[in-house]
C-alpha cells in the first residue's frame, strides 16, 4: 500500500458472473497498468461487455474480486467507482439526449464539483465561480474531444461520431484515472475511426490509462499496448498484439467461431 | 375457521373480477407501454349497458336466461366500439410524443365518459335485478351463493380462453410479436394498428363481462363504479407484474383475497386500532411490499439493466 | 426574441403592476368571488411549480403528490385550531395556537421528510411502477385522515378540521379588512398579495434550482439514470432530494391553504386533485416553468369559467337547463384536456429544450 504507484491500475482476480444458470465469466484475472492502452477482444457474446459492467458496478462480480488504485472494490455502486477514477463509454451510445452537448459534459464534472441546494439557491460567489469553472472546464473538452457545433446543440442532434466523441468527452469531464471504452469505433467510417484513434493516443499522452473493447481488431491491434481475449467468459490469450495475433486459440476462436 | 373460509371464498370471488379488469390493463400496457387510465370507467360502461339491456328486455317479457346473455353480449360489443373509439382518438395520434402526454388524454377520456354517465343513467344507484334464485350453499360453515360461483368459474373460463388465444393462435401470435418488438414485428407484415386495435376491443370485452360481474355480486351498478374498480385492478396488475398476462390473474386474485382478509383481521392484528375502513390502505401497503423487494412486480421480468 | 435588457425590465414592471392591480380589476369586472378564485390558482401553480420538480426535471411520475399538500395543510390545522384542545382538553387545556410563520417552516419540512419516507421504499422503482405506489401513498394518507378520529381523535374524520386561525402578517389578520394609504383591502385581496410573494418565491426557487449543478443532475437521472450513475451522480440520494423539495414545496402551499380556508377535510386531498396538479404540468409543459404556471392558471381557471358559463349558456340557447351544469362542465373540461394535448402534445409551452428541437426539426 504504501507505493500505490507501483501497483498496476486495476488488477482483476478470479472474477465470475452468472445470470441464472448461466456462466457469463469465469475466473477471469487480468491487471492493467498505469499509462497504457489495453485492449479487450473477442467474438460476440464472449463476455466482453459483461466484465465492462462488472468493472464500472453495474453489474455485480459473483466470485472473485478487484482492485483499483489501491483499494478493493466489491458490489459497489457505479457512482462510487466513478468517484474512484473509473468513467465509462457505452456500447449503444447512452447520452442525455434531450439535453444540450455542453450540458452533457457538464454533467460529466458533477463528481468534481460541490454546489448543493443552499449554493444552487443563494448563488454565492463560490457557486458562481464554480458554475462558471464548470461551463469553461466543459467548453475545452467539447474542443479537445473536436465537437466545434455550438453547445447548444441538443446530444441528440450530432451526427453519429459526434455522439460517440461527446461520450468520451462526458466521461473525461470526471477527471478519470482509467477510461473505458466500450466499442467506440463501432458503426464508424474509416475517417471517424482514424480520428478517434488520433483522440486516443492523445488521452493516453495526457496521462489517463484506457481500456478499450473493440470489434475492429485492426484499431486494436493498432492502437493497444497490451490486449487480453475473452472467449466463451474465459481469458483464453494476453499480451502484446503482435503475439495474440499468431495465438492458435485466439485464431481458433475467431474461424471456430464464424461470427467473425 | 369459518371466517377464514368465509372470506377466502368473498376474496376469490372479488379477485376474479380484479383479474378480469387487470388483464384488460395488462394487455394495453404490454403492447403500447401504456397506462390506459380511462379502462376502469369501460368497465363501469359496460356494467350499465349490460344493465339497461337486461332492463329493457325483462321489460319486454324475454326469458331471464335467455335477456342474460344476450344483455352481456350488446355491453361487450358496445364496450368493444368504446375501447376502439379510445385508441383511435385519444391515443393513436399520440403514439409518438412525450411518454406523459397519452397519460393526459386518458385522464381526459375518463372524465368525459364518466360524466356522460352520469348524464345518461343518472346520479343514483341501480340496483341489478334477480334473474335467478341465487341459492345459498353451505360450505364448512361459509356461504357461497349461485352468482359467487358462477362469476368464479366464468372468469376462470375467460381467462383460460384468453391465454389460448395469446398462446394458441395467429392474431395472439401477432400480438405477442407487436409487444416484444413493433418495429420487428411490422417488418415481419404483421399490421400492428390493427393488432393494437383488436388488443384494446378484447380488453374492453373482459371490461364489460368484469362490470356485469360486479353489478350481478353486489346488486348495484353506478355512474362512480369505474374508478376505484379501476384502480384497484391496475394495482393487481402491477402487483402480478404489469404486462404479464398470468401476473394480472395471479395479482387480481392476490388482491382479492389480501383485501378480504385484510378487512376481516385487521382490527384483531391491531388490537381494535384500525377497523375494517382501513382495507384499501392495506391492499396498497401490500402493493408497495411486493414492488420494494421484487420491483418488477411478482411474475415481471427481472429486468437486468443492458448496457 | 432576446429583450434587452431595458425592455425587459419595463415588461417586468408593468407585469408587476398588473398584478398589483388585478384584484382590484378583478373585484370591479366579476365581482369578489373571482378574485378568491385567483387566489386558489395561486395555490395551484405553487403545487404544479412542486410536482414540476419531481416530475418534470427528475422524470419521476408521482400521482399522489396531493399528500404533501394534504401534510402540510394538517400541520397548521392541528397546531392553529381549537381541534386539539377540544379532543383532548387534558393534554392541551388552551389549544396549541402555534403562530402561521412558526408552523410553516415546520410544515415544510415535516412535509419533506413525508416526501423521504415515500422516496425511500421506491428508489428502485421505473416509470409506471412508481406511478402507482405514489398513487397509493396519496390514497394511504388520504385514508388515514378520514379515520384517524377513532379511536383517538386526532384529524377529526371526514368532518374535517374548522376554525383554523387566519394568517397575519405583521400582527395583521389577513382575515379582515385593512385600510392602507386610504384603500380598503379586503381579505381576499390580502391573501391574493400574499400568495403572490409566495408564488414569486417559488419561482425564484425553481428557476435557480433548475440552472443548478443539482437540477442538471436531476435532468441527466430523467435522461438515463444509468448513464447518470456511471457519470457518478448519486441518483440515491439526488431522486430523495427531489421528492423532499417537491413535497417541500406541497407542504408549504398546504400550510397556506388552510389558513385561507379555515377548515381542511380529507376531501380536498383526493386523488383527482394529485391529478389535476400533474395535468397542469404536463398541459403546460413539462419542465418549463412558464408552461407549468400557464397550465396552472387554465386548469384552475377553466373549471371556473365553466361553471359560472355554462348555466346562462343553456339558458340562452333552450330557455332552460336541460343538462345537469356540473356534469356538463366536467365533460367540456375533460373534453378540453384530451384536444389540448392533442394538439399539442409537448405542452403549451414546451420547455426550451423541446422548443428548440421542434425549431431545428422545422429546419432540417
Amino acid at each position: 500500500m504504501n507505493n500505490i504507484a507501483a501497483l498496476p491500475l486495476l488488477q482483476l482476480s478470479s472474477i465470475g458472473k452468472q445470470f441464472g444458470g448461466l456462466s457469463a465469466l469465469s475466473d477471469v484475472s487480468l491487471h492493467i497498468r498505469r499509462g497504457e492502452i489495453y485492449g479487450l477482444i473477442g467474438p460476440n457474446g464472449a463476455g466482453k461487455t459483461t466484465l465492462f459492467n462488472v468493472i464500472t458496478g453495474l453489474y455485480q462480480a459473483n466470485a472473485g474480486e478487484f482492485q483499483f488504485n489501491g483499494h478493493s472494490y466489491k458490489a459497489c455502486k457505479p457512482h462510487v467507482l466513478a468517484q474512484a477514477g473509473i468513467a465509462r463509454t457505452f456500447q449503444n451510445i447512452r447520452l442525455f439526449a434531450n439535453l444540450t452537448a455542453l450540458e452533457n459534459v457538464m454533467i460529466g464534472r458533477h463528481l468534481r464539483t460541490r454546489a448543493g441546494v443552499f449554493g444552487a439557491l443563494l448563488h454565492n460567489l463560490a457557486t458562481r465561480n464554480e458554475e462558471r469553472a464548470i461551463a469553461k472546464r466543459a467548453g475545452e473538452l467539447l474542443h479537445y474531444v473536436g465537437i466545434e457545433k455550438p453547445g447548444q446543440t441538443l446530444a441528440k442532434h450530432l451526427s453519429y461520431g459526434e455522439q460517440r466523441r461527446l461520450e468520451i468527452a462526458r466521461a473525461l469531464a470526471t477527471d478519470p484515472l482509467l477510461l473505458a471504452l466500450d466499442e467506440p469505433a463501432a458503426g464508424m467510417n474509416a475517417t471517424e475511426t482514424e480520428s478517434l484513434k488520433a483522440l486516443l493516443q492523445m488521452i493516453r499522452a495526457s496521462g489517463i490509462t484506457v481500456l478499450l473493447i473493440e470489434h475492429d481488431v485492426k484499431l486494436i491491434m493498432g492502437l493497444c499496448d497490451r490486449v487480453a481475449v475473452l472467449d466463451y467468459g474465459k481469458k483464453i490469450a494476453e499480451g502484446i498484439p503482435e503475439e495474440v495475433r499468431l495465438n492458435p486459440g485466439v485464431i481458433a476462436a475467431y474461424l471456430g467461431g464464424g461470427d467473425e | 375457521m369459518e371466517i377464514l373460509l368465509q372470506q377466502i371464498i368473498n376474496g376469490l370471488v372479488q379477485g376474479s373480477v380484479y383479474a378480469l379488469v387487470a388483464l384488460g390493463y395488462t394487455m394495453v400496457y404490454g403492447i403500447l407501454g401504456l397506462i390506459n387510465f380511462a379502462h376502469g370507467e369501460v368497465v363501469m360502461v359496460g356494467a350499465m349497458l349490460a344493465l339497461s339491456a337486461l332492463t329493457a328486455l325483462l321489460g319486454w317479457g324475454v326469458p331471464p336466461l335467455l335477456a342474460l346473455p344476450i344483455s352481456l353480449i350488446l355491453a361487450m360489443l358496445g364496450c368493444m366500439v368504446l375501447g376502439y373509439g379510445i385508441e383511435r382518438i385519444a391515443y393513436r395520434p399520440l403514439r409518438h410524443a412525450p411518454r406523459l402526454a397519452p397519460l393526459i388524454t386518458a385522464i381526459g377520456v375518463s372524465i368525459v365518459l364518466q360524466n356522460l354517465a352520469m348524464m345518461v343513467w343518472g346520479r343514483q344507484y341501480h340496483a341489478f335485478p334477480q334473474l335467478i334464485a341465487n341459492q345459498p350453499h353451505l360450505i364448512g360453515g361459509a356461504i357461497i351463493n349461485d352468482i359467487q360461483i358462477i362469476i368464479f368459474i366464468m372468469a376462470l373460463a375467460i381467462m383460460a380462453g384468453l391465454m389460448v388465444v395469446v398462446h394458441r393462435t395467429r392474431l395472439g401470435r401477432a400480438m405477442r410479436a407487436v409487444a416484444e418488438n413493433q418495429h420487428a414485428a411490422q417488418l415481419m407484415g404483421v399490421d400492428i394498428n390493427r393488432v393494437i386495435s383488436i388488443t384494446f376491443m378484447l380488453g374492453s370485452a373482459l371490461a364489460a363481462v368484469a362490470g356485469l360481474m360486479v353489478s350481478a355480486n353486489y346488486g348495484l351498478a353506478h355512474y362512480y363504479m369505474g374508478f376505484l374498480l379501476g384502480l384497484k385492478a391496475f394495482t393487481a396488475a402491477v402487483l402480478g407484474g404489469i404486462g404479464n398476462l398470468r401476473g394480472a390473474m395471479l395479482g387480481g386474485l392476490l388482491l382479492g383475497l389480501i383485501e378480504s382478509l385484510g378487512a376481516g383481521y385487521i382490527g384483531d392484528m391491531t388490537g381494535g386500532f384500525l377497523g375494517s375502513h382501513y382495507q384499501d390502505v392495506f391492499a396498497f401497503f401490500v402493493l408497495i411490499a411486493v414492488l420494494v423487494f421484487r420491483p418488477s412486480g411478482l411474475l415481471g421480468e427481472r429486468i437486468a439493466e443492458r448496457a | 426574441m432576446k429583450l434587452p435588457v431595458q425592455r425587459a425590465k419595463i415588461v417586468f414592471w408593468l407585469a408587476l403592476a398588473a398584478l398589483l392591480l388585478l384584484p382590484f380589476v378583478t373585484d370591479a369586472l366579476l365581482g369578489r368571488g373571482w378574485v378568491r378564485i385567483a387566489d386558489f390558482a395561486m395555490l395551484y401553480i405553487m403545487l404544479a411549480l412542486g410536482l414540476n420538480i419531481v416530475v418534470g426535471l427528475a422524470g419521476l411520475l408521482d400521482l399522489g403528490y396531493i399528500a404533501f399538500f394534504a401534510v402540510g395543510a394538517y400541520c397548521y390545522a392541528l397546531t392553529g385550531s381549537p381541534h386539539l384542545a377540544l379532543a383532548f382538553p387534558s393534554l392541551f387545556p388552551g389549544g396549541v395556537h402555534l403562530p402561521f410563520w412558526i408552523v410553516l417552516p415546520l410544515a415544510a419540512l415535516v412535509a419533506g421528510g413525508f416526501g423521504v419516507l415515500l422516496g425511500a421504499p421506491t428508489l428502485r422503482l421505473r416509470g409506471d411502477y412508481l406511478a402507482i405506489v405514489t398513487l397509493g401513498f396519496g390514497e394511504i394518507i388520504r385514508i388515514f385522515l378520514n379515520n384517524l378520529n377513532a379511536p383517538l381523535n386526532l384529524t377529526n374524520g371526514p368532518q374535517g378540521i374548522s376554525r383554523i386561525d387566519p394568517i397575519r402578517v405583521a400582527d395583521v389578520s389577513l382575515n379582515a379588512s385593512q385600510e392602507i394609504f386610504g384603500i380598503t383591502l379586503p381579505s381576499v385581496h390580502l391573501y391574493f398579495y400574499l400568495f403572490l410573494a409566495f408564488t414569486a418565491l417559488v419561482i425564484f426557487i425553481s428557476r435557480r434550482l433548475e440552472k443548478s449543478r443539482i437540477g442538471r443532475a436531476w435532468m441527466a437521472i430523467r435522461e438515463d439514470e444509468v448513464a447518470a450513475s456511471a457519470m457518478g451522480i448519486n441518483t440515491r440520494n439526488l431522486k430523495l432530494l427531489a421528492f423532499a423539495m417537491g413535497a417541500m414545496f406541497g407542504g408549504v402551499s398546504g400550510t397556506l391553504f388552510a389558513g385561507f380556508q379555515g377548515f381542511v377535510s380529507p376531501e380536498s386531498f383526493s386523488l383527482m386533485e394529485s391529478i389535476m396538479v400533474l395535468c397542469m404540468v404536463v398541459l403546460g409543459g413539462m419542465g418549463n416553468i412558464a408552461g407549468v404556471i400557464l397550465g396552472g392558471v387554465l386548469l384552475a381557471l377553466l373549471p371556473e369559467v365553466l361553471r359560472h358559463g355554462i348555466v346562462p349558456l343553456q339558458q340562452a340557447l333552450f330557455g332552460k337547463t336541460v343538462v345537469d351544469p356540473e356534469s356538463l362542465r366536467m365533460l367540456l373540461f375533460g373534453g378540453a384536456l384530451i384536444v389540448m394535448m392533442l394538439y399539442r402534445p409537448a405542452g403549451l409551452l414546451p420547455s426550451r429544450v423541446r422548443r428548440r428541437e421542434l425549431d431545428t426539426d422545422e429546419a432540417a
